[in-house]
């Protein structure tokens, strides 16, 4: 029986604390008496005839016909899919989206299915490398459909096909690929890591257009967002989001949402005493980290993201569901929080978060300082429901290297974003006023994301947006080990040792302030009273 | 004319004298013993008294519960990981593809259902690539069924097979009680089992009618069958072929397969065959051509096009031309049109 994640309070006796940083990690003692730390809860037990568990998914679906009462000879099907920025680390293959798809096609080839397209829905991410798709999809379903052209990645630059269903009553133009659009079925086969994810989101963002995708991807509907991971009403993001899947839902295709969530075994050995609180590690334990990390003190840092993107998590489905959409999706977010939630009472003066190696826009890349503050401020803050760990006003402390380095194939427009916009200004609704069109209509930007695999151009300003709740909520944010003029040009502090760090936050908290670590790994929700 | 008909009295005892010559000094030797008498020789049979015949140890009798023995299972280790690995690898050159289907199962590792594996079979190497490419956690404990009446037919052949390839001898005609029931035993404690279908290497590089051996065990033991589909190593070491000719080969193996609520042996027996050309066709295009033809039944068959002679045997080369492994997945480079 997996243990339910909890609050440690933190005493004399409590042994250092585990943080990530980047590509390392370090062990931190916290102040005894006023600090805690939030851990998660332990993986649940997964599904153990998982094919058994997708076929009964798809013939039993929640608030919809079963799906091979949906396909019929001469129809157009097409199944969009979430691309590779989750789960992080990678799961081990097969992949969950493999043998949803292969048990699509299972169903589809016995009804007689012809004209089936497969489909990554990348939104504005960037286009997914060729072993990329293998992993995800297996080498089965990639030799039979890409060779053919029937298994491609979504282009949201390409205007001749996009379709526009419809608007919301906000003005908000829903705008999707077009072979989606003209569907007799879409199926989407999701994976949800966390709660912000699934629902109508998949297909509004995933299959969406630049224009669409700007609707709510901006700095004022971020900044209104008050978590993306607790009650949807409390995000503007989602409101946005849902208001425009009730736009789909009228106008477009019918829909059959495949969701799938997973339980929390990110690490396999010999890196699973991360995911251990630290007074169960073993001789065994102890010595592996000692090694791990005065090795990867003295590794190159191109070796070490190689060691580190290599890992492939032992992550296992825990459920699958399938039908209509939001009906699908209530019922995702059960599993996911039964994964994920730990009750927290009461916030704190000061949060600290290690930001590791990968965060979803680096797969197989850099996590470039934009990304470090994403990850920081837009996802592990975020990782909230009702009201944030830390305080209005509070110090959040993060720990990462923070070097001056980008991915120059994934990330070009990063690298102009970093040397032209933030020196001008760090406020998202600012920078997007002044810089985002420039970005987004960019020509060589565009043509890099169409043909290459870079983001496109605008999304380091996405990012940098995903941020904009955890910025304005901060008092100060606090950087500790990372490069000092890199943290500066963020607009944070840098801070050598986790004791500055303290030392610095007091000008803000005062001398005796309440700390709150969220160990990560493995992802939690803190439930916050 | 008489006289060339046969040898002459002379010479016949001239023979007779050499043949005095080496037998006295054998006589002088066994003449004690010869007076010694049963029970230092063999004991002579009384008029009138039938003696019941000795029961063989050969063929489907042959006793392989030695060759499972930690001893055995020791040297079997060193032989699969060494001679074997290496003369499959030298010979075939295996593309190992589909154990993911496998993968729910092989994560339980210790509790690992033992399974039934059941492939289509064009040569003897087909056994040692099977060993090769069986994943783990059953390549350990995997036991063969070999024709009683091939391998199992000399002592010494009998014994290599056990050895080298924890073989069963299994009568290829009719799948006997006491073979079913050492294998249910055997799959019990955990063995998992190599057999073939069709009963035999393909005679002509077609494959088979499937007899019912693997659906009957199956159903017996309560064991999953998992169709293999093996390509290219009739090519390699077919029938009939007097020495191997190296080239490379692939075994595809697919999900899982256990008998329905009642289904009888001839049922399930047609489904181990249809997954197993549906795997075929696999091999030789893709996963979505051949689903869709499973789907209407129109995997081309492995046993081949209905005609005989000449014809039957053009397909095949062009098959193998299709199906020369690796080929398919080599796209077709192409280059940008530069007007």
């Amino acid at each position: 029986m997996p243990r339910p994640g909890f609050v440690l309070e933190v005493d004399r006796s409590t042994p250092p604390v585990l943080f990530w940083r980047g590509e390392n990690f370090s062990l931190e003692k916290l102040p005894a008496g006023r600090s805690r730390v939030i851990y998660p809860p332990e993986p649940l037990k997964p599904i153990d005839d998982v094919d058994g568990a997708i076929r009964h998914a798809l013939l039993n679906p929640i608030d919809q016909d079963p799906l091979p009462a949906l396909l019929f000879p001469g129809m157009k099907l097409t199944i969009a899919f979430d691309d590779v920025s989750l789960p992080l680390p990678k799961m081990q293959r097969p992949d969950t989206r493999q043998r949803v798809i292969e048990a699509v096609l299972d169903m589809a080839a016995d009804a007689g299915v012809d004209d089936v397209h497969i489909i990554a829905a990348l939104g504005l991410h960037r286009r997914m490398h060729e072993y990329e798709l293998r992993h995800a999809l297996g080498d089965r379903i990639y030799d039979a459909f890409h060779p053919r052209g029937m298994l491609y990645q979504h282009d949201a630059e390409d205007h001749g096909n996009l379709a526009v269903l419809g608007e919301t009553a906000h003005g908000e133009v829903l705008e999707i690929n077009k072979r989606a659009a003209e569907s007799d079925l879409l199926v989407y086969v999701n994976i949800n890591s966390v709660p912000m994810d699934g629902g109508w989101k998949s297909v509004c963002t995933g299959l969406a257009s630049y224009r669409c995708l700007s609707e709510h991807h901006n700095g004022h509907t971020l900044q209104h967002t008050r978590s993306l991971s607790g009650h949807r009403e409390h995000s503007a993001l989602h409101q946005s989001i849902w208001r425009m899947g009730k736009v789909l839902r009228d106008n477009g295709p019918k829909l059959f949402q495949i969701e799938t969530s997973l339980n929390t075994d990110m690490f396999p050995k010999p890196f699973d005493f991360i995911s251990k609180r630290e007074w169960e590690w073993t001789a065994k334990d102890r010595a592996t980290y000692l090694a791990t990390t005065k090795s990867l003190e003295r590794t190159p840092l191109r070796l070490a993201r190689k060691i580190f993107h290599g890992i492939q998590a032992p992550h296992r489905m825990t459920s699958v569901q399938a039908g209509e959409t939001s009906a699908v999706h209530e019922v995702t977010l059960e599993h996911v929080y039964r994964q994920q939630l730990v009750p927290v009472e009461g916030q704190t003066d000061v949060l600290t978060m290690g930001i590791p190696f990968v965060c979803p826009y680096n797969p197989d890349g850099i996590m470039n300082p934009i990304l470090v503050m994403c990850m920081g401020l837009g996802y592990l803050f975020n990782m909230y429901r009702n009201k944030p760990l830390v305080r209005e006003g509070g110090v959040i402390i993060l720990t990462h290297p923070t070097y001056r380095e980008f991915h120059p194939v994934h990330h070009p427009s990063y690298i102009d974003f970093f040397e032209q916009v933030l020196p001008d200004t760090t406020d998202p609704v600012v920078m997007g006023q002044k810089w985002e069109k420039q970005y987004a209509e960019d020509e060589w930007y565009r043509h890099l994301y169409r043909t290459g695999n870079a983001y496109h151009g605008v999304h380091p300003f996405y990012a940098w947006y995903w941020g904009a709740h955890g910025q304005q909520w901060a008092g100060k944010v606090i950087i500790v080990g990372g490069d000092a003029p890199t943290v500066r040009r963020l607009g944070f502090t840098p801070a050598s040792t986790m004791d500055d760090a303290f030392e610095i936050a007091s000008d803000v908290v005062g001398r005796s302030p309440t700390v709150t670590h969220l160990h990560v790994p493995a992802l939690l929700v803190a439930d916050v009273s | 004319m008489a006289d060339k008909q046969g040898p002459t009295p002379a010479a016949l005892r001239r023979a007779a004298k050499v043949g005095d010559a080496v037998t006295a000094p054998l006589r002088t030797v066994l003449k004690p013993t010869a007076k010694l008498g049963f029970p230092y020789r063999r004991p002579t049979v009384p008029r009138g008294v039938e003696v019941p015949e000795e029961p063989s140890k050969l063929g489907a009798d042959y006793d392989t519960d030695w060759a499972r023995r930690p001893l055995a299972k020791a040297a079997r280790t060193v032989i699969h990981r060494g001679p074997l690995q290496l003369a499959v690898s030298a010979l075939a050159d295996p593309e190992i593809l589909g154990t993911d289907r496998l993968d729910d199962l092989a994560r339980l590792d210790d509790d690992a259902p033992p399974l039934i594996f059941a492939p289509n079979h064009y040569s003897h190497l087909d056994t040692l690539l099977m060993s090769v490419a069986v994943p783990e956690p059953w390549r350990g404990k995997l036991m063969v069924a070999a024709a009683a009446d091939y391998f199992f037919d000399k002592r010494w052949k009998g014994a290599a097979s056990a050895l080298a390839l924890n073989a069963l001898p299994i009568d290829r005609e009719v799948t006997g009680r006491k073979s079913a029931d050492l294998i249910r035993r055997l799959i019990e404690d955990g063995y998992s089992l190599v057999i073939y279908p069709e009963g035999g290497r393909s005679p002509d590089g077609w494959g088979q009618e499937f007899k019912g051996g693997a659906a009957y065990l199956s159903i017996r033991t309560g064991a999953a069958v998992v169709p293999v589909f093996i390509d290219g190593t009739g090519a390699i070491f077919g029938k009939g072929m007097k020495r191997p000719k190296p080239g490379t080969s692939r075994v595809v193996f697919g999900r899982p397969l256990r008998p329905e609520e009642g289904e009888s042996t001839r049922r399930f027996n047609a489904r181990i065959e249809a997954a197993v050309t549906a795997l075929g066709d696999e091999s030789l295009t893709d996963f979505w051509t051949a689903r869709q033809r499973a789907a209407t039944r129109t995997n081309p068959k492995l046993t081949g096009p209905e005609y005989h002679g000449w014809r039957r045997q053009w397909a095949l080369t062009e098959q193998r031309k299709v199906g020369d492994v690796g080929v398919r997945r080599r796209q077709k480079r192409r280059w940008p049109d530069l007007g």
